[in-house]
């Protein structure tokens, strides 16, 4: 292989050569050794029904709203009812393989969770998540970019990445996010090793540029990755990863934290939650999204293991869904759900916020469960407690009137 | 750059002053006098000087008119416009019903949803049973089933699939090539997202009534045709903004309250009009909202037009930005709203700015601006005008600008197979387009008011950069099928045997000779990478360049990414 002393005595660039060693071996030595804090942001998209994931059993509210689509209350020994977690909540049945982690104090539920905003629009209050501005659309970036932009490994190429086609909204900004498929499609493919070499050398003129810094960057990730070997990273301790593209996107986010490639801040989606007909309770549509859900996650947390110390997921949806099932068994466009934190210093094993209750005059506009917790309240507490972030400019506009959850050690 | 601003300022002008009939045999046409308040004075011998300098004029300056005013030169097209003279071919541009585009128009006759309106649309693609999703989401029908029982072809996801195809077909193929960049620019200014609720059933109307007919024309109209539009009113809520008090009469929601939606009253400010500093307060936004109350649409899904309900409409008095609208307007209201909008200065200087940043620079001139804010006030925002300006302007041939964009996904997907000279049919449009999404592009998908940022910052990420260069190698081994690039007509007639013969060729055929040095010499280079040459059975000399790998790693080069 060429090296950059070559190539720029190729080009004819009256440059000063660099120092021999890679920057991209330097910088994986480097990552290695630190093994920063990561922040794993997985988004529900569609609005998860935040009453059937996490139940509030104790609150005589729930099934009497949903005649044929409430879980049955759990009782001891029956595996195919919601799981008790405290005496008054309860997970879906097909949350059992998270039970585990509630057990040993790494997983906590953040209930009643969501936006200020009113909005019932999908695309409108995943957009006020994303950028982390309810109400405001015009704001330039996301939350989770700002995030990225204030932690220490300011030029690892691999520092923000979501899994997917398009960069999402929450990653937006002038971070130099990278958004991948999959980790055995970011590399130049199609062609022979001459292709690679080629582009390689085409962005490597000594230009300094957007495009040809992010070139030289591209590739010095491309090789870290490949140097990394991160794609033959198998999932580790018998780690099971459901079959899926948000089990796919779990997997391969625990491949990146492992070959020690720098990762920071994290991404992932799953789609499916917007359970308007034929909902379903311990079975059905939503029992069969939450079993890949949960049994991800489970997994992520099994295959790094001990790694799972530096490492947080924040579960987040736009917004909840209506406390009573409407005329198609299903549920429409309410406002609080359910979030979820895993690993790190999380204090687990607690369902953190004050409950409104599902009494007909406690309800938020008379139908769906009021938002207790901002969900800025608790991106904070993450972004700040998690990864030592500097919190003040995360969410502009926002003061948080409530105290702070407490959710980690 | 030898192309001197006021050179192509005078022969712009011309262009601007001459009427389109006079223009096509201007050989015989006297010098035409310029037009009284045209934004440079100059003269008609300096026209005329012009016009023979623009003979001489280089390859790399009519590369540069090609490259902002079109997605990207075909094989021979630069030598040909510099043949018809750019203020010709400028002036046709701004004329696209005159030039004849039966090839790209038979190419898209297999795209029937293209000329179906919202109401054939709605019955032909129904909405999906929600107990098939609901079997499907819950494991009880497989996915192979459900295919059976409910095919993609019938789903509603189909008109925006050939909307996409139609999208791509047109960058490549069209003749009005200034028009398409319009029509893209116009739509993604005035963006709706068309995967949400309905809008996936009113998008196809809404680019070929809302805003294909005015990408030309007068900026007025554009807004206009947009505030009325059934796919704006949905993506904006407008449909469901009503009077305080209002009780929704029938249907599922039969009973309750709806109120005021301030969604589309505040983006027709930020986005569309004056720009987000451009002077109104929160108040203006909610007397705007309370003056397009009643906008809404008639039965979504079944007829989905515009209609005006009254009983929806609050009928009080409104001051929008200091201007009192009586009581009792109805629909006027939101009329004299769009008058006092476009009629705005902040609007003027918003539009130009968008303007200046497409075809200039990310960083749009300060200068420029204030000149094509003053041709919209002149003109009651025509865009023909405006563009003029920004052409003839010494800015628009500066020495920084010249490459200074970076293509945004679709427009390198576009350019690249203009520039192996592909001629995609709707199929192969359709691979395209999803190629466009693989870059991060996804055509009709930008889901906020905002659409596709028009900053290289935007595009130019990790991911996206090793798709390009995979989208070139794929583009260049066949991979894209019905899309047809025809690679030996680049190098007809060179001894392929010859590396160095080959690629020059190609950077002349797809550079158009304006590869940089440095390019130039990396790719010198590479020529001995047997990989690339592939030596004869008894190695004594090259015996076929590989051309398709060449091809993409200009196409793949740091110059292509550029316009």
């Amino acid at each position: 292989m060429p090296t950059r002393r070559t190539l720029l005595k190729a080009g004819g660039c009256a440059l000063v050569a660099y120092a021999a060693a890679p920057r991209f071996l330097t910088r994986t030595a480097r990552a290695a050794e630190a093994r920063g804090k990561v922040l794993v942001a997985v988004f529900q998209r569609g609005a998860v029904d935040g009453l059937s994931m996490v139940m509030p059993h104790g609150d005589a509210g729930y099934a009497g709203a949903r005649p044929s689509i409430a879980l049955r209350s759990p009782r001891p020994g029956e595996s195919d009812r919601a799981v008790d977690l405290d005496g008054f909540f309860a997970f879906h049945p097909s949350l059992a393989p998270l039970l585990p982690l509630w057990e040993n104090h790494s997983l906590a539920v953040v209930h009643a969770c969501g936006s200020p905003d009113t909005t019932r629009s999908h695309f409108d209050a995943q957009d006020y998540m994303e950028s982390g501005t309810p109400g405001v659309k015009s704001t330039p970036d996301g939350w989770l970019a700002r995030v990225a932009r204030t932690l220490p490994a300011k030029s690892a190429p691999f520092r923000a990445v979501a899994l997917g086609a398009v960069l999402p909204r929450t990653l937006q900004g002038d971070v130099g996010a990278i958004s991948m498929q999959s980790i055995d499609r970011f590399d130049v493919r199609g062609g022979d090793a001459s292709a690679g070499r080629g582009f390689e050398s085409l962005y490597d003129q000594g230009v300094h540029d957007l495009l040809h810094g992010t070139g030289r960057e591209t590739f010095e990730a491309v090789k870290m990755l490949r140097s990394a070997n991160a794609s033959r990273l198998a999932p580790a301790n018998g780690a099971d990863y459901p079959r899926g593209p948000f089990g796919d996107a779990m997997r391969q986010i625990a491949q990146l934290i492992k070959a020690n490639v720098g990762l920071e801040v994290a991404f992932a989606d799953m789609q499916g939650w917007d359970t308007h007909v034929g909902q379903g309770a311990e079975r059905g549509q939503l029992a069969f999204r939450l079993r890949d859900f949960g049994q991800a996650l489970a997994a992520f947390s099994r295959d790094l293991g001990d790694r799972m110390a530096d490492v947080c997921v924040l579960t987040m949806s736009e917004f909840g869904r209506t406390v009573a099932e409407n005329g198609n068994r299903g549920t429409d466009h309410g406002h609080g759900t359910a979030m979820l934190a895993l690993g790190g210093a999380v204090r687990g094993g607690r369902v953190y916020g004050r409950w409104p209750g599902l009494g007909r005059h406690q309800l938020f506009e008379g139908r769906d469960l009021a938002v207790t917790t901002d969900f800025r309240t608790l991106f904070t507490e993450v972004a700040a407690r998690h990864l030592g972030a500097p919190t003040a400019a995360l969410f502009p506009g926002f003061t948080s009137t409530q105290p702070s959850l407490g959710l980690f050690t | 750059m030898r192309w001197t601003a006021s050179v192509l300022a005078a022969v712009f002008l011309v262009g601007c002053s001459a009427p389109a009939s006079r223009v096509a045999d201007r050989g015989n046409a006297p010098a035409p006098a310029p037009v009284p308040g045209a934004a440079a004075p100059t003269s008609a011998s300096q026209a005329t000087t012009a016009r023979s300098e623009l003979r001489a004029a280089g390859d790399r300056e009519v590369l540069h008119a090609l490259s902002r005013l079109t997605y990207g030169p075909r094989p021979g097209e630069v030598e040909r416009v510099r043949a018809l003279g750019l203020d010709v071919w400028l002036e046709r541009q701004l004329h696209p019903e005159k030039i004849d585009d039966s090839a790209t128009e038979a190419a898209l006759a297999e795209l029937a949803t293209l000329r179906m309106t919202t109401t054939e649309l709605l019955h032909a693609y129904p909405r999906p049973d929600p107990q098939l999703r609901a079997k499907l989401a819950s494991g009880e029908m497989s996915r192979q089933e459900m295919q059976e029982r409910y095919p993609m072809e019938k789903r509603p996801a189909r008109i925006t699939a050939e909307l996409q195809a139609a999208k791509m077909v047109r960058a490549v193929t069209s003749e009005r090539q200034l028009q398409e960049v319009m029509v893209d620019f116009w739509f993604n200014h005035f963006n709706v997202f068309a995967n949400k609720g309905d809008v996936r059933w009113y998008v196809s109307a809404y680019e070929r009534e809302a805003i294909r007919p005015y990408a030309l024309g007068k900026f007025p109209e554009l807004v206009r045709a947009t505030a009325h539009h059934p796919a704006m009113l949905f993506y904006l809520d407008n449909w469901l903004s009503a009077r305080p008090d209002f009780t929704i009469p029938a249907g599922p929601n039969r009973g309750r309250k709806a109120g005021l939606n301030e969604n589309y009253a505040r983006e027709l400010m930020e986005l569309h009009t004056l720009g987000v500093d451009g002077g109104y307060s929160q108040k203006d936004v909610t007397e705007v909202a309370r003056a397009f109350t009643g906008w809404t649409i008639e039965r979504p899904q079944a007829e989905g037009r515009f209609v005006f309900r009254a009983s929806m409409h609050d009928t009080g008095e409104k001051t929008v930005l200091g201007r009192r609208i009586p009581a009792g307007g109805g629909r006027e209201d939101g009329e004299r709203v769009i008058e006092l909008l476009t009629r705005h200065p902040s609007t003027a200087r918003f539009i130009a700015t968008k303007l200046v940043r497409r075809f200039v620079s990310d960083v749009p001139p300060p200068a420029l601006v204030d000149r094509v804010a003053a041709t919209y006030s002149r003109t009651g925002g025509d865009i023909p005008t405006m563009l003029r300006t920004i052409f003839e302007s010494r800015e628009f041939l500066g020495e920084d600008i010249y490459r200074a964009k970076i293509k945004k996904p679709f427009e390198f997907v576009a350019s690249a197979t203009r520039a192996l000279g592909g001629r995609p049919d709707a199929q192969g449009g359709m691979a395209l387009a999803r190629a466009s999404a693989e870059i991060g592009e996804p055509l009709y998908e930008a889901q906020p008011p905002t659409g596709y940022g028009d900053r290289a910052e935007v595009w130019v990420n990790s991911g996206a950069l090793l798709a390009r260069m995979n989208f070139a190698l794929g583009l260049v081994s066949g991979r894209y099928q019905r899309v047809t690039v025809d690679l030996p007509a680049l190098v007809a007639g060179a001894d392929t045997s010859v590396p160095a013969v080959v690629l020059d060729r190609l950077l002349a055929a797809i550079l158009a000779n304006q590869a940089s040095p440095e390019t130039r010499s990396v790719l010198a280079k590479h020529l001995a990478d047997p990989q690339i040459t592939r030596q004869t059975a008894d190695d004594r000399g090259p015996a076929n360049t590989d051309v398709a790998k060449l091809a993409a790693l200009v196409i793949g080069s740091p110059e292509f990414q550029r316009r």
